[in-house]
Order: structure tokens, then C-alpha cells, then sequence
């Protein structure tokens, strides 16, 4: 790689961790902000004002606020996420599996996505306007505008109660084989497949034809490519930019926005975890949650701007 | 090798009776069929080159496509025969059309660097096309590419293709374009006005090369251009075309010595204005006195040590390649590129460097008008509000009195009143720079710049706008700085002259002193390279060069 890929690339990493850093200031200011504090949500309404202040003092709420973000920074980096308040657990060595969970959900959705969506938009500009591109449109819009409890609850009837190909409940847990997983989460995976689907195989239908426009596509076609070879070899190295971006999103989607998802199928992940807790008013464990689904949508787009400015062959080759 | 049939007559290409059709759909009327191509034929043999000449909208490019039974942008070929080697291309299928394209007829387009995929090296694309149809392996192609390189004069052809098309000038890529055609070997290529789009100084050479590459591989070519003496180097007959019918075809020596059409005679004739060098008056309006410019703070220069005079009602012409710096000195004496040391003198007054420090009265006497007509109007404005903007905004006209003047604005340029209700897309490419002429003059401008503003234009076309600016200066007493980088019209519109080569000024005075002889080794190329209606008169000037030109 070249001087100023390399240049570009470290940028954009600089400014990724830059945001994050931002992102957590804001985590901390919002859960500030919110009325009542800790010491009161661990001992409840009828504690007495001398119980909280001496709890307030032991784990030092009475120090400024830039000192409680400092050490909870501080933490952070050093892997420690705190205590969660309902549980009293270890919120760092709970989560971890949780997150496992649902990066294991989101990596298996991606992988059927991703690749389905693509070339579901390769076939929409190669037929353009006719029939197969309005059908791949048709189908592919209901299933984004239906709401994924919808498609949730229809599958477990159908494929889960009527079929009884999957199980309805995507129980995992540590030491289940791998096969049996899978089948667990078959249907979690379905859906959230039939949510994203739409939007990355339009926009890669649409980033293709835009570049359908330009003179090079005619020379290929004057070579004597076929339309498919011309989409492939011609337009698609010139799209990647605008696909890989939507693509991140839609992969950042699958992680953090997985909740509904995870909860009409009780999968252990980590939507169900953050549900869970934001019921109880656990803060820690909200911030903790927060930060990482930042953390994966800024590091998701950061991979986004690193594929543009790589797949660009004019700051790979400068002159 | 796979077999292709051979006709023994030696016919190549065999066009019959060719229409070719578009639908139009003109805002707020209902769509309409137009008729691009009408009734065409064309015969080419083995070997030999047929050059279509015309304006644009006359079918050109549209029947060099058809060979390949190709319609760009929606055109169809609704009648007549494509017979290419003996099989007619209309009924052969979309299997038959991938076969012969890139195989037995290749494509040279007008902007290689538009043609070439941005993505892929040049290598790759350029033996694709043999790839593709199996003509032979990887490494002949690759091997084929590089002596293709070695013989159009590409730089190190042995690493020429491993580079991407952006590393490249525009000069190159031509030239890349041309050895892409040829890889495949076909019988015939169609070449797209190859060198339109390219520097005097840079078109003789890709010209040279393309015509050496015909004579070397005896393929047949469509040479398609608007330059008649461009088409009378290479081509072996000319057919010209106009309004998408034949009016004139002959051998090359018949069309430019003996045009027995009208029209004909009027291409051959272009660029014959009469124009009698005006002397200085005592007190320039506009002085540039020693200008240094650079862009990326003052690192890079590319205007050094400038000087140059206008006077009132004079037409200084700048002329150079791309890149001498002739635009940068507009944007310099505009305001939009300060200089770094110098100073513009213009009416009296010292001129601030800056734009945002200028005053109206500065902007006001100082108008441009550019290169492309179509981007410098506002396309959802009319032509009356294009016009009358600069007089709402410099002299508060309104109403009755705007629109009078309006029209009285369109009169000068040859235009009625009826089209100031008009919109930009409604007018063709002469008229849209008229309109931008008058958009100019509203402001009553002492010194107007005109960049390239002909270089878009046909002929015929650049010759009426020129023809206006001449009899405008005369009446409004006006100054021009004309940016240009073709010699032909510099000879017909300028007072003095100054030639521009990598930001400096190297010859500089009154027309007449600077177009004769003894020439330093620049004005000596740059007019030598301006092609001349003789035959042979590319061979002669490559031999008589001096310098090889700044693209290479």
C-alpha cells in the first residue's frame, strides 16, 4: 500500500476512536441526566437520607462528575464494566457470552445476507425493468416493510408449530454443537435476513446502474461481453465503495438492532440483556451496552471508509 | 483460431439504405420519433479508410456504430442492410453481434479517458477483447499489447499496461485506445474523433501513430471527425454528412480540392474571417504586470513572471497546450487565483488581488464567458432571467425597461425576443453561447474573457460566434482576452498574441510580428501542428519538428 492510503487509513481510525471517546462522554452525560441516582435505585424509596450518603460516599457519587467518568473510562479500558446493581454481577464476564451470542446471530445472518443481496442486485440490473427486477424489488420491499415481529411470530407459527422444522425458542447455551446452534438459530437468522435484504440489494442495484451510465460500460459492451460479464468485470469493481457502506450499515444493524429479534425468540444475546436491564434501571449495565453497540456500528463504518479509499485505484496508485 | 467467413470480393462492409431512428421527448410536448440516419450507405474494402465528416447531429458517430449494430442512447436502426464479411448484422442475433464486436470490428472512442474503466489496468482491458473471443493466449495477448505499445510511441511498453488509466495523460490513453483495437486484429475499426479532444501538439502525434498503425496492419477504419483536414491525412475516401443524409462522397484529393456541394465547400473554407490587426492605443486598459501564481500555497507555480497588455477595443489571444497556464491567468486576473507577486492594472486603477476585496464596478467591467455553455447557465432559468440578472444587479433595472433591454441584447446576437422565454435545453450549442455572449455585454463590460469559448462548437458554428464577437467588439468598443488552443482561430480574431508554455510567456507582440518568422522551438511546433488541407501534410511536419510536444 501506498503512502497516502496508508495516510487516509490512519485518519479515519484516528477519528473512529476520536468519536467513540465522544459517544462515551455523551453515554455518561445521558445517564446523568436521568432523575435519581444509584445509591437510590440499589436501596430503594425508603432508605434513609444518612443510608444513601453513605453509600453515595462508598462508591464515591459525591466526587465531580469528571472524576466518576475518569474512573469509569478508566475502567472501561481495562476491561472492568462495573457491577450490574439487580444482579451484582460482573457485567463485563456476563456479557461476554451475551455478545458472543449475538455476534454469532448477526454473523450467521450476514452471511446468508450479504451475499443474497448482492447478487439479487446483479440479476435486478442485468434484467432491469423487466419482470425478475420488479419481482426481486416487489419481494424484497414487502419483506423490509413488514415489522420483524410480524415475520417472527409468522414463521414460529408456520415453520416452528405447523412444520416443526425448527425449534421456536433459539435456546443456546456453552458446549451445544455447532450444528444444533445453527438449527437454533435458523429462524432469527430468516428473519433478520428478510429485514436487510431489501435495503442492501436496492442500493446495490442502484449503485450498479449508476455506474451502468458511464462510457466504459459501452466499450465493454463493444468488446462483446456479455450483459452479466460486463456487470461483473466492469461495473461492480467501479460500485464497491457505495455497496460496502451499505452493506456495514446494514451488518451494524444486525448487531445493535437485534432486540426485537432476540426477544420474540428469547435468544441469550445481547438485546435481551439490555432489555432486560433498562427495565430494572440498571445504569452500568445500559452504559456498558451502549458503548459497545457504539463501539461495533463506529468500528462497522470505519471498515466501510477503509474498503472506498482502498478499492479506489487513484489513492492506491497515485500518479 | 476460430474461422470467420471471408468475402472474396474484398468488400468489408457493406451498408445499405441505412435509417436509423431515436424518440425524443421534448418537455411538455408528447414524445416524437426523430430520424437520425436516413437513407446511408456506405461500402468499405479490405484495408482502406473512409473518412464521415459532418457537424454535429449529422449521424456520424451514429452510422460508425452501426457497423457494430450498435444505436447509443436509445437509437434504432429501423431499415436497411448491415451486411460486415459477407453476413448481414440485422439478422444475426445478439449471439452474432457479441461475436463480431471487439473480434471483427473494434471501437475507438472520442474520451479514452472516459472509455477506460478506472478500476482495471490497462493491461487487462486492453487484451480483453482477445481474451474474450479466444484469438489467442494470455501471453500472446500480452506479448501482441506491449509491441502494440512500442509502435504508437507509448513511454516504457514493456510496464505501460501494469499502469491504471488515471496514471496516464490524455494523449496516452488514445493512444492505449488505439492499441486496444488493434490487439484483437480485426478487419475494421471504427475511430470516433480519436483526436477532438486533444492539444494541437499532442493530435499530430497520436494522428501519426494511428496512421501508421492502419498502414502496418492493413485493417480497414471509419474515420469519424468534424476536422476535414484531419480526415484528409488518413483517409483513402470522404463521405460527407449532414442532417443524417449523404450530401458528398469522393476520394480524398476530389472532396478538398474539387467539393462539388455547397456545404462541402463551406467545411473546407472554414476559418477564413477576415480580421485586420488593430495597433496598441496609447494607454492599455488592462496591464498584468509580472504575475507569479501557485496553487497549493506557492508550492506549486504555474504562472511565472507575466506580462501582458489589452487595449480598448483589442483582442489579445493566449494560446498553449493544456496545462501552460493560459486558464490560470483568467482566474488570475479574475480574482479567483490571487497571484503571489505582481500586479493587475486594469482601467486606471490597481485591481485587488482578491475577488471578495473587488468592487462592483470591478466586477462589472471585468465579464467571462466559458468553454461549456451548457454548465454556465442555470438550466431551470430562462433565457430572459439569464440575460437579465446582471442588469437587476448592476443597474437595478426592473419590469418594462429590463425586458426591453433584454431583447435589444438578444438583437445583437442574432437572436429574437421570442426566445427569452425560452430555457437552456431548448437551444443548441451556438445559440446557448450567444446567450452567454449577452450575458456578458449586459454588464457593459470594457474587458470581457473568453475561455475556449469556441473549442465545443462545430465549425461552421465556432466561425458565426466568432464573426459576432468581431462586429460586438467593433460596436461596443469592447476588449477581449481569448483563451485558445487552436492557432487557426487566433489567426482570425487577434490583435496580438501570447504564447503560453508551462506558465511562462514566450513569445508576446502584434499579431503580425509573432506569426512570422524566425519562431522560437514552441510557436514553431505549435504552428506547424495545426492540420493544414493538403494531403501529405502530416508526414511533412512530423519530419520538419523541432521539439517533441509537452504531453510526452
Amino acid at each position: 500500500m501506498s503512502a497516502p492510503v496508508l495516510k487516509l487509513v490512519a485518519q479515519r481510525i484516528a477519528m473512529g476512536l476520536l468519536l467513540l471517546l465522544a459517544v462515551s462522554v455523551l453515554i455518561f452525560v445521558g445517564t446523568q441526566i436521568l432523575p435519581g441516582d444509584v445509591a437510590q435505585s440499589i436501596l430503594g424509596q425508603s432508605a434513609t437520607p444518612q443510608a444513601l450518603e453513605n453509600l453515595r460516599r462508598d462508591m464515591g457519587l459525591n466526587d465531580p462528575a469528571y472524576v466518576r467518568y475518569l474512573r469509569w473510562l478508566g475502567g472501561i479500558l481495562t476491561g472492568d464494566l462495573g457491577t450490574a446493581l439487580s444482579t451484582g454481577q460482573d457485567i463485563a464476564s456476563s456479557l461476554k457470552e451475551r455478545l458472543w451470542n449475538t455476534l454469532f446471530l448477526a454473523f450467521g445472518a450476514a452471511v446468508v445476507s450479504i451475499p443474497l443481496a448482492i447478487m439479487l442486485g446483479l440479476l435486478a440490473v442485468r434484467y432491469r425493468n423487466g419482470v425478475v427486477d420488479k419481482l426481486i424489488s416487489g419481494l424484497g420491499l414487502a419483506s423490509t416493510s413488514l415489522p420483524e415481529f410480524f415475520t417472527g411470530y409468522l414463521l414460529i407459527y408456520f415453520v416452528a408449530v405447523r412444520l416443526q422444522w425448527f425449534p421456536s425458542v433459539s435456546t443456546v447455551y456453552e458446549g451445544m454443537p455447532f450444528g444444533e446452534r445453527l438449527s437454533a438459530i435458523a429462524l432469527p437468522v430468516t428473519v433478520l435476513t428478510l429485514v436487510v435484504l431489501a435495503h442492501m440489494m436496492r442500493m446495490t442495484r442502484a449503485a450498479i446502474l449508476n455506474v451502468m451510465q458511464s462510457a466504459y460500460i459501452e466499450t465493454a459492451e463493444l468488446k462483446g461481453l456479455s450483459p452479466f460479464q460486463i456487470i461483473t468485470r466492469h461495473a461492480f469493481p467501479n460500485a464497491i465503495a457505495p455497496i460496502v457502506n451499505v452493506v456495514m450499515l446494514n451488518l451494524a444493524f444486525l448487531v445493535v438492532g437485534v432486540v426485537v429479534v432476540e426477544v420474540i425468540f428469547v435468544y441469550p444475546g445481547m438485546g435481551q440483556y439490555l432489555v432486560d436491564h433498562v427495565a430494572k434501571r440498571d445504569v452500568p449495565v445500559v452504559q456498558a451496552c451502549g458503548l459497545i453497540f457504539a463501539a461495533v456500528y463506529i468500528s462497522l463504518n470505519i471498515i466501510a471508509d477503509i474498503v472506498a479509499i482502498v478499492s479506489n485505484p487513484r489513492l492506491r496508485h497515485p500518479k | 483460431m476460430a474461422k470467420r467467413p471471408v468475402d472474396r470480393s474484398g468488400l468489408l462492409l457493406d451498408i445499405r439504405n441505412l435509417r436509423m431512428e431515436a424518440t425524443s421527448y421534448p418537455p411538455g410536448e408528447p414524445p416524437r420519433n426523430v430520424v437520425i440516419v436516413d437513407g446511408v450507405s456506405v461500402k468499405l474494402e479490405r484495408g482502406k479508410v473512409l473518412g464521415l465528416i459532418g457537424e454535429s447531429g449529422a449521424g456520424k458517430s451514429t452510422i460508425g456504430l452501426s457497423s457494430m449494430c450498435y444505436g447509443r442512447g436509445g437509437v434504432r436502426i429501423t431499415g436497411g442492410e448491415i451486411v460486415l464479411n459477407g453476413r448481414d448484422l440485422l439478422k444475426g442475433g445478439p449471439r452474432l453481434l457479441r461475436q463480431i464486436r471487439g473480434r471483427e470490428v473494434c471501437y475507438v472512442a472520442q474520451s479514452a479517458a472516459a472509455a477506460f474503466n478506472p478500476a482495471r489496468k490497462l493491461m487487462d482491458q486492453v487484451t480483453e477483447a482477445a481474451l474474450l473471443h479466444k484469438i489467442c493466449t494470455k501471453a500472446e495477448a500480452e506479448k501482441r499489447a506491449i509491441g502494440l505499445f512500442k509502435k504508437l510511441g507509448l513511454p516504457n511498453p514493456e510496464i505501460f499496461g501494469q499502469r491504471f488509466p488515471h496514471q496516464v495523460s490524455g494523449g496516452q490513453l488514445q493512444r492505449a485506445m488505439t492499441a486496444m483495437a488493434l490487439c484483437s486484429e480485426p478487419d475494421l475499426i471504427v475511430f470516433d474523433e480519436p483526436t477532438t479532444a486533444l492539444d494541437v501538439t499532442t493530435q499530430i502525434d497520436v494522428l501519426a501513430s494511428i496512421k501508421d498503425a492502419i498502414r502496418d496492419t492493413n485493417v480497414a477504419a471509419l474515420y469519424i471527425t468534424h476536422d476535414l483536414a484531419v480526415v484528409a491525412q488518413v483517409a483513402d475516401d470522404i463521405m460527407v454528412l449532414r442532417h443524417g443524409k449523404r450530401v458528398e462522397y469522393g476520394d480524398t484529393r476530389q472532396i478538398i480540392k474539387e467539393p462539388r456541394q455547397q456545404y462541402t465547400n463551406q467545411l473546407v473554407s472554414v476559418h477564413h474571417i477576415p480580421h485586420e490587426e488593430n495597433n496598441p492605443t496609447d494607454a492599455p486598459i488592462l496591464s498584468v504586470n509580472n504575475i507569479t501564481a501557485a496553487y497549493g500555497g506557492g508550492l506549486v507555480k504555474v504562472l511565472k513572471n507575466v506580462s501582458v497588455d489589452i487595449h480598448l477595443g483589442q483582442t489579445l489571444a493566449v494560446v498553449g497546450e493544456s496545462g501552460s497556464g493560459k486558464s490560470t491567468l483568467a482566474r488570475a486576473i479574475t480574482g479567483l487565483l490571487p497571484p503571489i507577486e505582481g500586479k493587475i492594472n486594469f482601467s486606471g486603477r490597481v485591481l485587488s488581488p482578491r475577488l471578495a476585496n473587488r468592487t462592483r464596478d470591478d466586477l462589472r467591467e471585468l465579464q467571462m464567458i466559458y468553454q461549456m455553455a451548457d454548465t454556465a447557465m442555470n438550466p431551470r432559468q430562462t433565457i430572459g432571467t439569464i440575460i437579465g440578472r446582471p442588469l437587476e444587479f448592476y443597474f437595478g433595472m426592473k419590469g418594462k425597461e429590463r425586458d426591453a433591454r433584454v431583447a435589444e441584447l438578444l438583437h445583437k446576437i442574432e437572436m429574437g425576443k421570442g426566445f427569452a422565454d425560452r430555457y437552456p435545453a431548448e437551444l443548441s450549442g451556438g445559440q446557448k453561447q450567444r446567450v452567454c455572449i449577452a450575458r456578458a455585454l449586459a454588464a457593459k463590460p470594457k474587458l470581457i474573457i473568453c475561455d475556449e469559448v469556441t473549442s465545443a462548437l462545430d465549425p461552421l458554428v465556432a466561425d458565426g460566434i466568432l464573426k459576432l464577437l468581431l462586429d460586438l467588439q467593433k460596436e461596443e468598443n469592447v476588449a477581449y482576452l481569448f483563451i485558445t488552443h487552436d492557432l487557426a482561430t487566433v489567426k482570425s480574431i487577434a490583435d496580438a498574441i501570447a504564447v503560453m508554455y508551462r506558465g511562462e510567456v514566450v513569445r508576446y507582440g502584434p499579431k503580425s510580428q509573432v506569426l512570422t518568422p524566425p519562431f522560437d522551438a514552441y510557436t514553431d511546433l505549435l504552428l506547424s501542428s495545426v492540420p493544414e488541407m493538403e494531403l501529405g501534410w502530416l508526414e511533412g511536419a512530423m519530419k520538419n519538428r523541432r521539439m517533441a510536444s509537452a504531453g510526452n
